[in-house]
Formats: C-alpha cells, sequence, structure tokens
C-alpha cells in the first residue's frame, strides 16, 4: 500500500520540484559570477504573474497559451533582474538589501497590476495550464514508467534538460570558467583581461530568465492563478537548494528533488498512518524546517563562490 | 640606445593624492630595470599604468618606439607587456593549467580543450626552468610553485616585458636565489624585466638600472653597479638613514614565558606546530622566524588564546596558561601586537579613543556600572597621543580608519605597552610601514626589553629579526630547528634552517627562577 | 560631503526618488498622482485638499497606531544592523511575540496593574527567543542569518495559526474570544479625544523602547562590545570578547523589539488573538524604516511616522482608485535608494569638486 503510495507521490513531486530546480539553477549563475541574489523570490513572483497574465489573455485565442505564458515568464524575469544587476554591480548596493527590496517591490507590483487589469488582487483564473502528458512507449515501463514517464508535466523535463545545459556550459566553456573566475576572484579575472562586470551582468540576467521561468511553471502547473502568496517562499527555498547542492548543477537537481518530495508529503500525509494525526500545519511548516535543517548540515562545510557577495570594485587593488 | 618602453612625464591622481607627479621612465631592451620606493611611493601605481590596470591623468607612453593607449590589460598583453602581482592574482580553487589559460582558453568548438592547454603548459615550463605540476590546484602548491605559475601566464601570453611587483616577499632566502636565477635566464633568452622592490640587496645583486620614486615624484636613475645601498637608500628615504636599531646588550634575567611541548592543530586539521617547545626572559627579545606558513601563525594563536591547544603546556611566570580565556591570559600579563593590524588590531569604525579602550573598556574609570564615562575614554585617549606621538586628524575622535598605516601601528603599539604587560607577542610589526615608523617602532620594542619584559618577536623580516633580536629561534614545520645568538649568525645559516636543511639547537640558557 | 550630512541627505534624496518613482507608476497606468498625494495627506491629519475637509484628530491617531509597531520592527532591525547582523526575522518575532501576549491575555486573570505588564514581558521574552535561535545558529554553526529568519517567518506564521485554531479556538476561524480589559493597551480617553480612532497607549513602550535603544547602543560597555563585535568580529575577538555570546544576545534584543510590536498590535489596535493569513509586512517596514533612518533611533522616529503615515493612506487611496499596493511599491523603491546609497555618493561627488591633494607619508 506505502508503495502504491510512493508511485502516485512521484509524479506530484518532480512537479513540485520543477520550479525550484529551475530557479536554483538561476541562482548558481548569479553566484558563481559573484552576485548573491536574494532576489529569486520576486524574480519567481514577477514570472509567476506574468506567467498567469499572458496565460488568462491569450487562452481563447490558441490552445498553447500556457507555453507563450511560460516563455513571458522568462522574459519578465529577465528584465526584472536587470534592476538587480543595475543596483548591485554598477550602484555598488549591498546586495543583500537589494535583493529583499526588490522582493518586496515585485509583491508590490504584481498585485497592483492584478488591479489595474483584472481588477481584484489576484489574476483571473485561467482554464489550461500545462498539460500532463505521458511520454509514448516509456510510459508503459512497469514501476519506472509510472514514476517519470507517465501522466507527467513536461516542465520536469525542461528542468532536467536546464541541469544538463548548465553543468556543460559551467564547467565545460571558455564561458564558464571566466564566470567562475569573476566569482572567485574578480581581480584575477581582471588581471587577464576579463570584463568583471560584463560577466556578472550575465549571471544575474540568468537568474532572472531561470527564476522568471521558474515561477511560471509553478503556477501554470501546480495552481490555476497568481496571487500575493503563490510563491510563499519557494524562491528562498531555492536558494537553500543551491547551498545543500553545493553549487553544482547535480547537486542542485538533488536538492530540489528532495525539497519537491517534501511538498509533495503534504498532500500525501492523511494516507500514511503514522503521519495522518499531525496536524495540517505540521506539514505546511515542513519545508521551511528542513530548509533551516540543510543549511545547518551545509552552511559551514560547503563554500561557496570566494567573492560572491563582495563588492567589486575596479578601482581598488 | 634604444628603449624598449618608455613612459613619459607620467601623472596619476587618487582622490586626495598625487601618486605619480611628472614620472619619465626608461627601459632598455634585454635589462633588468629596478624600480626602488617606499611604501607609497607609487612604483605600483606607475607600474599598474603600464600595465593598463590605470590610465594615466597626464603623459604619454612608447612601446618599441611607438605612442601606444594601454586603456585594459588586455592591450597590454598584446603589446607583450605582462605582469607578476605581489599578491598573487590565482584562482585558488582553479588547476594551474586553467589560472594559467584564463581569458586565452584554447578550445575544439564551444569545449575548452584542456590537453593541448596542459601541453603547451609543460612546454613553456620546460623551456624556461620553471618547474610546475599543470595539474595542481593552486591551494594544494606552495607559494614559490604559485609564483612560477603567475610568471608562466605571462609567458603563455608571449610577454617579452615582464614586471615583478615585489617578488620576494613571500621567498626563503635560497628561493629568492633561485628567482634571481630566472630572472637572469629570461633575460638571456631576451625578455626585459622591471623589478618593483623595496629590498636594496636584491637590486644590488641582479639589477642593472635602478629609478628610485619618493612620494610620487622622480628622483633620480642610475647604474646600480656604480651606486652603493646606502646612496640608494637616502635617495629613496631623502635623508641619511641607520639600518640599525642602536641597542646595548640584553641583561635577561628570569624566565616568564615558557612553552612544553606544545601540539596545536591547523586549519586544515593538521598539526601546525609539533610538540614544540621555547623558552623567553625577561629583559631579552627572543626573534623567531620562519617562512610563512610554517606554524608560527598557530603558535601565536596558541599562545594568546584563540586556538586551543591539543597537548602542551604554556607557563606564564609559573602559571599554566594553555587552558585559561583570552582575557584571563591579558588579566596575568600577556600583551599582544597582532600581524595584521586592520583586521585583529583595530576596530576601524571605532574612534582612535574606542579603540585605546578595547581591552579594558568596562572597567573604571572607563565605565561604571555598565555606563561608558566619556571625559575618562577621551583624557586617556589625549595622554597617549601625546606620549606615543600618534598622529591623526581629529585627535581621540579620529575614526580609525582614516589614520595612516604606521599611526594606526603606533596606536596599538601604545595600547599594549601602556598595558605594561610582562611578556609580549609582537607579530610582524613594521609590516608596510615607512622607514620612520619602523626606527621608531623597533625602539620601543628594545625600550620595553630593557625595562625588563620578555618579548617575543616575530616576523618574516630577516633583517628585523636580525637587527633587533637577542636570540633567534628559527621555526619550520612547526617546530624550532635551531636556537641561536643573533649576534653570531648569519643570514645564510637561518635560511638553510628556514627551509629544513639545517638544525641548530644551541645549548638552552638556564632557567632561572626567582 | 561630509558623513554628518551624508546621513541627512541620502535618505532624504531616497524618499525623493521613491516618491517620484511611485507617482511615475501611478501616472503611466491611467490614475491620478493627484489624487494619491490628497490620499496621504488625508491619511496624515484629515485634511482633505480636494474637498476642503480641516484636521481630523481621527486621522491623526490611525496613522500613529499605523506607526507605532513599524518603529518597534525598525528598532529590531537597526538594533541587529547595528551590531553587524542582517535580520529579517522581525515579522516572525512580531508573530511569536503577538502569540505570547494572546496566551497570557487570555489565561491569566489579575488586575490591570500586573497583567498588562505580564503581557507586554510574555511578548518581548517570545520575541527574544525566537530572534535567539536563529542568533544561535549563526554564532554556533555559522549559518547566515538572512535564509534562516526568513524560514522562521513562515514557521512562526503557522504555528501561530495552529495554536489559535487548536488551543484556543475560533468561532469563526480568524480571530480569538475577547480579550479580558486588564490585557488591553487600549484607553477609552484616548480614543474620545481622537474622535474614535483605535489610538492606545501602546506609544508609551515605544518612547521607551526608543529610549532604550540609543541609550543601550551608545552609552553603555554592552553597547560597546556590541558594535565592536558587529564593526569587526576578529579585532573583537583577539580582545577576548564573548562573540558568540554577543551575537546571540544582539539577535535576541531585535527580536525582544520585534516582539513588543506583537503586543502593540493585539492588545492594542485589537484586543484578540488572530490567525494571520499571510505575512503582514511590518518585518519589511521596519527594515525601511531602519534604513531611512540611519539605524538611528531620532531618525527611526521620524522614519516610521513617514511609512505609518504612507500605510494609513493605503484604504484611502484604494478609495480613489488608486491600488494600495502602490504604497509597498513606494516604500521598496526607497529602500532600493537608500541600498544604492554609494552609487548616489559617487554620482553627488562628481558634481562636487575635487578637494585639495593631502600630503601623504606612508598607506596602508
Amino acid at each position: 500500500m506505502t508503495f502504491e503510495l510512493l508511485l502516485q507521490m512521484f509524479p506530484i513531486a518532480l512537479m513540485f520540484s520543477a520550479p525550484i530546480i529551475l530557479t536554483a539553477l538561476g541562482g548558481l549563475f548569479s553566484e558563481r559570477s559573484g552576485v548573491v541574489n536574494i532576489a529569486l523570490e520576486g524574480i519567481m513572483m514577477i514570472g509567476a504573474f506574468t506567467g498567469a497574465t499572458v496565460t488568462v489573455l491569450l487562452e481563447n485565442s490558441t490552445p498553447a497559451a500556457a507555453w507563450y505564458g511560460l516563455l513571458a515568464g522568462l522574459l519578465a524575469g529577465v528584465v526584472f533582474s536587470v534592476l538587480h544587476a543595475v543596483a548591485s554591480i554598477n550602484l555598488k548596493a549591498d546586495q543583500v538589501i537589494s535583493g529583499t527590496a526588490l522582493n518586496i517591490l515585485a509583491g508590490g507590483l504584481t498585485v497592483y497590476l492584478c488591479q489595474i487589469i483584472f481588477h481584484q488582487q489576484r489574476t483571473r483564473a485561467f482554464s489550461n495550464g500545462i498539460q500532463k502528458f505521458s511520454v509514448p512507449g516509456l510510459s508503459d515501463i512497469p514501476v519506472l514508467g509510472r514514476m517519470f514517464f507517465k501522466e507527467i508535466y513536461p516542465t520536469f523535463y525542461i528542468a532536467i534538460a536546464m541541469v544538463l545545459i548548465t553543468w556543460f556550459v559551467v564547467y565545460k566553456t571558455p564561458l564558464g570558467l571566466r564566470m567562475r573566475a569573476c566569482g572567485e576572484h574578480p581581480q584575477a579575472a581582471a588581471s587577464m583581461g576579463i570584463h568583471v562586470a560584463k560577466m556578472r551582468y550575465f549571471g544575474v540576467l540568468v537568474s532572472g530568465a531561470l527564476g522568471g521561468l521558474g515561477g511560471a511553471v509553478m503556477v501554470l502547473t501546480a495552481d490555476i492563478q497568481y496571487t500575493l502568496v503563490s510563491i510563499h517562499g519557494t524562491g528562498f527555498i531555492s536558494l537553500a537548494s543551491l547551498v545543500f547542492g553545493k553549487w553544482n548543477p547535480f547537486g542542485v537537481l538533488g536538492a530540489g528533488l528532495f525539497f519537491g518530495f517534501s511538498t509533495a508529503l503534504s498532500f500525501y500525509a492523511k494516507d500514511i498512518k503514522f503521519l495522518a494525526g499531525l496536524p495540517a500545519e505540521f506539514f505546511y511548516i515542513l519545508p521551511y524546517l528542513l530548509t533551516i535543517i540543510a543549511l545547518l548540515f551545509f552552511a559551514g562545510k560547503s563554500v561557496g563562490p570566494k567573492a560572491a557577495g563582495e563588492i567589486y570594485d575596479s578601482g581598488k587593488r | 640606445m634604444s628603449y624598449i618602453v618608455e613612459m613619459l612625464h607620467i601623472t596619476k591622481d587618487f582622490p586626495g593624492i598625487r601618486a605619480n607627479d611628472d614620472i619619465t621612465l626608461q627601459i632598455e631592451e634585454k635589462s633588468i630595470h629596478a624600480l626602488l620606493g617606499e611604501n607609497g611611493a607609487g612604483k605600483s601605481t606607475l607600474m599598474s599604468i603600464l600595465f593598463g590596470l590605470y590610465q594615466p591623468d597626464g603623459g604619454s607612453i612608447r612601446v618599441r618606439g611607438k605612442e601606444v593607449k594601454i586603456s585594459d590589460p588586455n592591450v597590454a598583453t598584446s603589446l607583450g607587456i605582462g605582469m607578476v602581482h605581489q599578491h598573487f592574482k590565482l584562482v585558488h580553487n582553479f588547476t594551474v593549467t586553467e589560472n594559467i589559460i584564463l581569458g586565452m582558453e584554447p578550445h575544439k568548438g564551444p569545449v575548452i580543450d584542456i590537453r593541448s592547454a596542459e601541453n603547451k603548459v609543460e612546454e613553456i615550463s620546460k623551456l624556461y626552468g620553471l618547474a610546475v605540476d599543470p595539474r595542481a590546484k593552486i591551494e594544494d602548491i606552495s607559494v614559490s610553485m604559485q609564483q612560477r605559475v603567475e610568471i608562466l601566464k605571462m609567458l603563455f601570453r608571449d610577454a617579452e616585458i615582464l614586471i615583478f611587483d615585489e617578488p620576494t616577499a613571500v621567498l626563503t632566502p635560497q628561493e629568492i636565489h633561485e628567482l634571481m636565477q630566472i630572472m637572469r635566464r629570461l633575460v638571456e633568452e631576451g625578455k626585459t624585466i622591471l623589478l618593483i622592490t623595496h629590498k636594496l640587496k636584491e637590486i644590488k645583486e641582479v639589477a642593472d638600472v635602478c629609478t628610485v620614486l619618493r612620494r610620487g615624484k622622480l628622483v633620480g636613475t642610475v647604474p646600480v653597479a656604480d651606486t652603493d645601498e646606502e646612496r640608494m637608500a637616502e635617495m629613496m628615504v631623502g635623508r641619511q638613514v641607520s639600518f640599525h636599531v642602536e641597542k646595548g646588550p640584553a641583561k635577561p634575567g628570569e624566565e616568564l614565558l615558557r612553552i612544553e611541548n606544545l601540539n596545536v592543530k591547523n586549519v586544515k586539521g593538521l598539526l601546525g606546530v609539533r610538540n614544540l617547545s621555547l623558552s623567553v626572559r625577561a629583559g631579552e627579545v627572543l626573534g623567531l622566524c620562519g617562512i610563512d606558513g610554517n606554524g608560527q601563525t598557530e603558535l601565536v594563536q596558541a599562545i594568546t588564546g584563540l586556538t586551543k591547544i591539543e597537548s602542551g603546556k604554556i607557563f606564564l611566570r609559573n602559571i599554566n596558561i594553555a587552558n585559561l580565556s583570552i582575557k584571563e591570559r591579558t588579566d596575568l600579563g600577556l600583551g599582544h601586537i597582532p600581524e595584521d593590524r586592520q583586521k585583529h588590531g583595530l576596530v576601524l569604525d571605532f574612534t582612535l579613543g574606542e579603540n585605546f579602550i578595547i581591552h579594558n573598556y568596562y572597567e573604571k574609570p572607563f565605565a561604571n556600572w555598565g555606563i561608558l564615562n566619556k571625559k575618562a575614554i577621551l583624557e586617556n585617549a589625549e595622554r597617549l597621543i601625546r606620549e606615543f606621538d600618534v598622529r591623526s586628524g581629529q585627535g581621540a575622535m579620529t575614526p580609525a580608519r582614516a589614520m595612516s598605516g604606521g599611526n594606526q601601528q603606533k596606536a596599538i603599539v601604545a595600547r599594549e605597552i601602556d598595558r605594561s604587560p610582562d611578556v609580549f607577542i609582537v607579530v610582524q610589526p613594521t609590516r608596510g610601514l615607512d622607514v620612520g615608523a619602523i626606527e621608531y617602532i623597533h625602539k620601543r620594542i628594545i625600550a620595553e626589553r630593557d625595562r625588563g619584559k620578555a618579548i617575543l618577536l616575530v616576523s618574516l623580516e630577516l633583517d628585523e629579526i636580525m637587527d633587533v633580536s637577542d636570540r633567534i629561534a628559527v621555526i619550520y614545520n612547526g617546530e624550532i630547528v635551531g636556537i641561536v645568538d643573533a649576534a653570531a649568525t648569519t643570514e645564510n645559516e637561518l635560511g638553510l634552517m628556514m627551509s629544513g636543511a639545517l638544525r641548530k639547537m644551541h645549548t638552552a640558557p638556564q632557567a632561572v627562577h626567582a | 560631503m561630509t558623513t554628518r550630512r551624508e546621513k541627512i541627505v541620502l535618505p532624504l534624496i531616497a524618499v525623493l526618488l521613491g516618491f517620484v518613482l511611485g507617482s511615475l507608476i501611478v501616472a503611466l497606468t491611467g490614475r491620478s498622482p493627484l489624487a494619491m498625494y490628497a490620499a496621504i495627506v488625508k491619511g496624515f491629519s484629515g485634511i482633505d485638499i480636494l474637498n476642503g475637509q480641516p484636521l481630523n484628530s481621527r486621522y491623526i491617531g490611525e496613522f500613529i497606531i499605523q506607526a507605532m509597531p513599524i518603529i518597534l520592527t525598525g528598532l529590531s532591525f537597526a538594533f541587529a544592523s547595528r551590531t553587524g547582523l542582517f535580520s529579517i526575522g522581525a515579522e516572525g518575532q512580531l508573530m511569536i511575540g503577538s502569540l505570547s501576549a494572546t496566551t497570557v491575555a487570555l489565561l491569566v486573570r489579575a488586575p490591570t496593574v500586573i497583567h498588562l505588564p505580564l503581557v507586554l514581558l510574555a511578548a518581548i521574552l517570545g520575541g527574544a527567543l525566537w530572534g535567539a535561535i536563529p542568533g544561535f545558529l549563526k554564532a554556533r554553526y555559522n549559518v547566515h542569518e538572512v535564509v534562516v529568519t526568513i524560514m522562521m517567518n513562515y514557521i512562526a506564521l503557522h504555528f501561530n495559526n495552529f495554536v489559535i485554531l487548536n488551543i484556543f479556538g475560533s468561532v469563526d476561524r480568524v480571530k480569538t474570544a475577547p480579550f479580558p480589559a486588564t490585557a488591553l493597551l487600549k484607553s477609552p480617553f484616548l480614543e474620545s479625544i481622537t474622535r474614535n480612532s483605535r489610538l492606545n497607549w501602546g506609544f508609551i513602550p515605544v518612547i521607551l523602547a526608543l529610549l532604550i535603544f540609543a541609550f543601550i547602543i551608545n552609552k553603555t560597555t554592552f553597547g560597546y562590545s556590541l558594535r565592536a563585535v558587529g564593526y569587526n568580529k576578529e579585532a573583537a575577538r583577539y580582545a577576548g570578547m564573548k562573540v558568540n555570546r554577543n551575537i546571540i544576545a544582539s539577535m535576541a534584543i531585535a527580536g525582544a523589539f520585534a516582539g513588543l510590536a506583537g503586543a502593540v498590535i493585539t492588545v492594542g489596535t485589537f484586543n484578540f488573538g488572530r490567525v494571520i493569513q499571510s505575512a503582514e509586512g511590518y518585518g519589511f517596514d521596519g527594515i525601511a524604516v531602519a534604513l531611512v533612518g540611519g539605524n538611528e533611533a531620532f531618525g527611526i522616529l521620524l522614519a516610521g511616522m513617514l511609512f505609518g503615515g504612507l500605510k494609513a493612506a493605503q484604504p484611502l487611496m484604494q478609495s480613489q482608485g488608486i491600488p494600495r499596493e502602490i504604497a509597498g511599491i513606494i516604500q521598496a523603491s526607497i529602500v532600493l535608494f537608500v541600498a544604492m546609497k554609494f552609487g548616489i555618493k559617487m554620482v553627488l561627488d562628481k558634481f562636487e569638486r575635487k578637494q585639495a591633494p593631502t600630503t601623504e607619508g606612508d598607506r596602508v
């Protein structure tokens, strides 16, 4: 009985994992280039809002509305992250304060626009988000088929693809080498002729794209509309996944799956005997508690990019 | 006379200071040209301009006769100019090869071709005699290998004009020798070398020409063979300089600090100090010398209480302080002038007055019932400023950050001496200071010695150790490998001990108990 | 520009820029910035410049109660900040303070002179505990306090709801039974002189908190050691200070301020415990207040009143057709601009003349 439950839980857990993995990969690019991005939460909100809005508005014109929504969310994330880039890189703001302000700004801006467009503090519900599908052939494999290939959201595969692409770019290409140098020792990179500010812009904008995509994925697969609480801390959980995953794409994949499962657990708890007695709030708290525990075990041991969070001043030596 | 590089009438300003004031420098091809000056004289700035890290506010640069504008390091590299920095610019968790190819990576399509990169690195390293392991990570290799990587970075880019910025600060005497040989070999292979330094001995050993800067201005350019060290020092400082502190013979008394069989772990979890024993008596200066990273830091931290020890005893007079807190040790008479004045010695965002009371801010008269007594704090600060001639813009209210390095150090020295500890641990007290400040601090150390204090002087500057100490202990790989009289030893002997090639234990003086 | 002037001018510029940006957004989305400013003025004072209504003390009372909790959460952030810590946990500490106050209000029977102080004390201790936890994790395990405090905020929210719904019980799943009058900061007297606003005695603890904040930081040895640890942990350690203890103490005190804010809301503005749907933003408001106020007591008082007025004006804006979220947008922009102070300073310095070169003996 419990095994059956596990099989049922898998696709749901993968659904919850996808946005976390995508956003955490975005954070990876940003931090590896040297910019701490606390604003992932806000970027996800912007992506979610844009994704939901575009989907609702295009619903009646095209069956692929939700996919346009994903694209729109990605682009909106890029635009929003420009603010963080300008503040942190050009204007030398404290990256944590700037990120925190952007999170609040995102919340205010998205609900403000909901009021303007939909005359309520949320978007109108859309009828069709991203649809589940089954991979032909593979979905018939016993056990594995039901876990990974049957009635699954394609967004999970997008996330996996991004993990592989990230690994390749960061570790195998000259661009990745230079970006990592900017995050570890920007003065060294500069002395080799690398334009540190440009690299960091790249890192932040990619985090905007992936975070925006992650937010859009979240609302278009797990929800029917965008509200102020749609993201409820998932951006920070993604940040924790980054630490948990030691700033490595495959580590991030593992951490994202872990958090996805813990979120899915709250839906299946009543069916699991020894968990059924616990109050609903326990499961709401669980992901956040696990995040703290994860940081506890991994904060001391794992070391992020050495120069992440430090203001790079090309005038100093 | 064909000059390969000419820097003509260069001027460079930073906020509040003119770092280079109308400097003209002409470098001959295939020579070793030294740039001499104190800290802050402007030599690093000038070379940074040549390497494209800064832009001059006035003047021009010519390379191989043609006027050029070096707007960034890429342009400098394309002109064949390369720089080995004083503080290495190496990414600690990249490999040797990755650091060398950064920015110029050989590639097959979108992927870095690491194989061909490693081959080229091996080729160049063999050609110039610079032994490195292409696959090793920077954080795992020795300092002198790291320096070779810095040199290879330039040679990989076909640099012909190599700038060395204070290259010997981190090397043993033997390694310095090796570096000099490498420089001569590079010149034989057709390179031109610019050597930034304040070490006169090295200039005499290897340079052909020397240009002297002082406070941003050009003092003169002299042929090294015809100029002696005294003359160069005078040009550098502007007056006659005495290199040796005046001191009478030491009159050592009772043993005040004894360390027995000390074992301390370092940050990597290995033993940084092994079974170490040492003794310092009242009225003497024991100098501790060794290459950076051989256990000095761990030893000092163990004595002062910043690190827990594995085993052993540390006696201050007759009390074992090995497990006491920092506060308890300072209260018992242990004083400490830390290695990094900005990181450990001062709170830069506090005022001078607040920094003076950092050990005893909670005691009378500075505080009563937990409330600070601003008047008493001010009076104390003014007294110390007077006695120790600490200079600052706004007196006791100056933020420590705004003070010059020399005065910051004077403030720390003032604070620590004023507490009159019996045992003084003094680490790198004159790092980054000009000759005047160095003279002053050495004088005060000797003065404290003559008042009967026991002083452990830890320094990476051999000259300082040899000049100020009465006895010298050499630390290598966490152990004391030699204890000698300062007057009886030579730099060569110390160098051999520092690199582990020689052991020489002077018979320990009889401990004299009260 | 001297540091003195910097502390005043830069926040003012940030405030100005924030309002300019807000006006721009309002105008670009087809609403009237004038209506927004009119709503703000009315929110502070009751004066309606569009309809010609005079000063109305009800609005003044309401704006003061909006300012009170965010002054306290501002003190919370500022205290942690002065000691080198970045605490975003005021939101959760406030909720735990509020929960503690609710507990003592409902479970204890005593005359006002005992009950009320106990309620406040419970809130302070609850907040302090909630702050000490991330402080401990930071001091002992070097876990960065930013993500931990944010997680603790969410945990506090759900924990609060769990206790309210399951332990104290709620008829409408929104609030508990009303508190006995002995537990309240409410004052019929104050209400009567402000035309039935919700003004209450809470302003007394707030003023005391401001004084205590300034006193601790500037005049005590405790404050000295906290500042030393905050400015330079290593140097403080070298001087023999107990760094870990200071970090925990600092976070606990910051939590105490926020916990008190919870009490001021629960037994001052309201008189019952509440189920909280989502974070109400007092924590972030506190950050804005602290940053604009330069982390100093007097600045926090002024900034708290500014942002309090902005909050009070929100329903007025909404009724003018301007989405109330514009207040949050303005506030977030102001914080962003304050964060960019180095950049703004750079721009300002370009307009000022360069200083004359000074002589320089040696440089570090």
